[in-house]
């Protein structure tokens, strides 16, 4: 028996989370590094650690937190 | 570590036992609340790391283990009374999320950002060593006993937990270098002698969970609950700490937090309880119960702290603050 377990997942109101080595533009183009084995990439591109999750949309009205 | 300052008759007993071989005595009933938590800590810790002063050989010793489980059962008991029961709006990794944001427990990390002083951050960081100086162990004895799925999950992040391999990113080796920067004890369970009913109840809950099998649910369900309500508070923490010019060791222990348990709330929630409850589906009861101790326990904590620091007035003003 095998399971799914894909390289991408895309949380519902939040992030995408990411498995494995990756590099990943910000929006000034600079290319950041993952660093441990799943990241979480931020889809509201409010954070403060873009281009990295950092809990933002949990405080986002709903209409502005991504699908 | 030693054995530390008993808070009452049951600690004077069970301490002098643990130290001369001595008969181990009962909880006898009206124990105190913190004396008994306390026994209940330092029977946990015969399973962790142990003391100095204390025979390894006692971890085992079952009248030891008839004490811990009397005390156990008080916890058990305790917990169950505070809990409201499990939701009834949806299933769990569908409304998790908007039931955390429901809660309204205070907010020590909103205090530490706006308004703490130097000292009280500093009692802050001791009491809360208890735990961070263990950060995630209660969690790893749940491992053995998952299906393939929960338990492949738990381990993706509890490797993150564990620094990838890197002891330098291990996430209470963080915390230890943090308290040496800022003038502190990092030894492990330094300051128990001070850690305040609330801390012990918040560690006792987790060690019961993570120590038994009947409880993988409920220990699940408060490592969501945690890592929930931890990235935002811990960016506050930061900004906090950062105004009181902490330095950096200790604030890069909180913005590894900002982004790794960013991470892990959604794992823990999605990929960790959502394989749990498809291959057991019947835990989602103790999911809830573990996730509502958690909120629950850091509430309690959190009024604590905020009444000694402030009026009940200011403690008001930091409720649902995230």
């Amino acid at each position: 028996m095998s399971f799914d377990h894909p390289d991408a997942i895309l949380c519902p109101g939040g992030p995408m989370l990411i498995r494995g080595n990756h590099a990943v533009e910000d929006p000034d183009g600079v290319p950041h590094g993952t660093t441990r084995p799943v990241s979480a990439v931020c889809r509201c591109l409010k954070s403060s650690s873009l281009p990295w999750c950092d809990g933002t949309h949990k405080v986002l009205p709903a209409d502005l937190r991504p699908a | 570590m030693k054995i530390p300052r008993p808070r009452g008759a049951l600690t004077e007993v069970l301490f002098e036992s643990l130290l001369t071989g001595s008969d181990v005595p009962s909880a006898p009933a009206g124990t105190d609340d913190t004396d008994a938590a306390l026994a209940l800590w330092v029977l946990y810790e015969l399973h962790h790391h142990g003391f100095d002063d204390v025979d390894d050989e006692r971890e085992w010793d079952p009248d030891l283990l008839r004490l811990r489980a009397e005390l156990e059962r008080d916890l058990e008991d305790r917990l169950r009374e505070r809990w409201t029961g499990p939701p009834t709006t949806g299933a769990f990794t569908a409304t998790f999320f908007d039931w955390v944001a429901e809660q309204d427990g205070v907010s020590l990390a909103a205090h530490v950002h706006r308004d703490a002083d130097r000292d009280q951050v500093l009692e802050l960081l001791r009491v809360r060593s208890i735990y961070h100086l263990q950060e995630s162990d209660p969690t790893a004895w749940v491992v053995p006993r998952l299906g393939v799925r929960s338990k492949a999950a738990l381990m993706e992040l509890q490797y993150d937990e564990y620094g990838n391999g890197d002891p330098n990113r291990l996430h209470h080796h963080l915390y230890a270098l943090g308290m040496e920067a800022s003038g502190l004890d990092a030894s492990y369970g330094a300051y128990i002698d001070e850690a305040p009913l609330e801390i012990l109840e918040q560690n006792n809950a987790m060690s019961l969970f993570g120590l038994h099998r009947r409880f993988r649910g409920a220990a699940l369900g408060h490592l969501a609950a945690f890592e929930a309500t931890s990235s935002l508070p811990s960016r506050r923490m930061m900004q906090g700490l950062e105004r009181l010019e902490f330095p950096a060791e200790l604030v890069d222990y909180y913005a590894e937090h900002v982004e790794a348990d960013a991470v892990h709330e959604q794992l823990a929630v999605r990929t960790i309880c959502g394989s749990l409850l498809e291959e057991e589906p019947q835990l989602e009861e103790s999911l809830w119960f573990g996730a509502f101790t958690c909120l629950d326990l850091e509430d309690r904590f959190g009024r604590l702290m905020l009444d000694r620091w402030l009026s009940a007035e200011l403690t008001a003003e930091c409720q649902d603050v995230a």
